[in-house]
């Protein structure tokens, strides 16, 4: 009997320590956005000692002094200028209805791109700058454009060219939902996916500078301050959802529908770590 | 049950059990439209729980399409050999989905 009693009551101080230990373990595991964002551009800024924090933006042309000059030279006769005009025009010309573009964001839609994504409360999820655009095209009545084509780059890129320099301001307000789209945003880029096992952050974070066929690896850290880009190999412009499909099929994983939950959320956390780079789009790819 | 109706019996029974045959021997040779058919169906119930996973795999898909068009062709035992190189593709991609539920916390800047 006695012995028994020693054994609950050592049991007992047993669940005790480890309830006094507990706090930390909770710690550890608690979303902290902003701790994850500080050790994100830490471990680039690490790994990259001689590249400034805001020419992460520049993708693969950061990473050497060869590619950088390849990105001065590109950036006097920028490859996406046609795409420029078009978005610029498009931007401007009135729907059927009347309405623009401008009436559907704040200031006019001008040089508002390093807010994006947003979190919309009302309805609990993430929203990027392209499910907004198509959005105000369906309250006015027009018909969506495809997430993954020129039209779309072409919005993108005029509204990124009119917030060119302005740091990336992404907010995750005080809201459980925000923090568990931030969450799956996170889980979606670490997780290994397709029949070559590969996450984003196995091509994006470890190898980052290496070459993969003829292409440079661009860095996570401002992966898509330079949105939408022309890419030379595409022979055009692509916009976020189109980079996002293309990095999943190369893996030899079925893409998911463009702005799905998870690419909205993975949008979410990739540009919230980058917070404080600037825009620099469009840009252009080798 | 007509005379007739019996030796249809018969003759379904002596199919089934040549189905059974020719499922263990699985795709070694001889593979009917049934069999491709069966295992057609495995390797989609197999690829359609990845997609619930969000994790289908594009060569699950190739070796699907590649399976109808052997059968399409009357080649059962090619349509048969795909639909299970198909149905082991999916079923590994639902264990990567699976295993990555934690695992991709390794990989983790902290
Ligand atoms: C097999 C390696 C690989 C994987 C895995 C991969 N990518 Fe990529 N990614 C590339 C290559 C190659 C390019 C083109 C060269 C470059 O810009 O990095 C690229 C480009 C990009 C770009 C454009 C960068 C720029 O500045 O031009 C973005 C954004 C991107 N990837 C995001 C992702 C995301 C998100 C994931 C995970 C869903 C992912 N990638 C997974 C290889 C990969």
């Amino acid at each position: 009997m006695r012995s028994a009693i020693h054994f609950a009551s050592a049991a007992l101080a047993l669940a005790a320590l480890s309830f006094g230990a507990m706090p930390f373990a909770v710690a550890a595991d608690t979303p902290d956005p902003a701790a994850d964002a500080k050790a994100f551009q830490k471990f680039f800024t690490e790994k990259f000692p001689k590249v400034k924090l805001d020419d992460f933006v520049n993708g693969p042309y950061s990473m050497n002094e060869d590619m950088h000059r390849q990105w001065e030279e590109k950036e006097q006769f920028p490859p996406y200028d046609f795409s420029l005009d078009l978005g610029k025009e498009m931007f401007a010309k009135p729907f059927k209805n009347g309405k623009s573009y401008a009436d559907c964001f704040p200031n006019q839609g001008i040089g508002i791109r390093q807010n994006y994504p947003t979190f919309d409360e009302k309805e609990g999820k993430v929203v990027t700058l392209e499910l907004a655009l198509n959005r105000c095209r369906e309250a006015n009545g027009e018909a969506p454009f495809s997430y993954v084509k020129d039209e779309m780059a072409a919005l993108t890129a005029y509204m990124a060219f009119t917030s060119r320099g302005k740091p990336f301001d992404i907010k995750i307000p005080n809201d459980p939902r925000a923090l568990e789209a931030y969450e799956n945003g996170k889980r979606y880029f670490y997780t290994r996916r397709g029949q070559l096992n590969f996450s984003c952050a196995s091509c994006h974070v470890q190898n980052p500078g290496e070459r993969i066929r003829a292409e440079v690896l661009a860095p996570a850290l401002g992966i898509l301050n330079a949105m939408p880009i022309y890419r030379s190999e595409w022979g055009g412009m692509g916009t976020i959802s189109r980079r996002f499909t293309t990095c999943n099929s190369q893996i030899r994983g079925v893409p998911l529908e463009p702005q799905s939950d998870e690419y909205r959320d993975l949008e979410y956390y990739l540009s919230y770590v980058s917070n404080g780079l600037p825009v620099s789009g469009p840009g252009a790819r080798p | 049950m007509s005379g007739t109706g019996r030796a249809n019996v018969l003759k379904s029974l002596a199919l089934a059990t040549t189905m059974l045959i020719a499922g263990a021997a699985s795709a070694l040779a001889g593979a009917s439209e049934a069999d491709f058919k069966a295992a057609y169906a495995a390797a989609e119930a197999a690829n359609k729980q990845a997609a619930s996973l969000r994790n289908q795999w594009t060569p699950t898909a190739a070796a699907l399409a590649a399976a109808k068009k052997a059968a399409e062709a009357g080649d059962f035992d090619t349509a048969v050999a795909s639909s299970q190189e198909a149905e082991a593709l999916a079923k590994a991609s639902i264990y990567q989905a699976r295993s990555e539920k934690d695992a991709w916390k390794a990989l983790e800047i902290h």
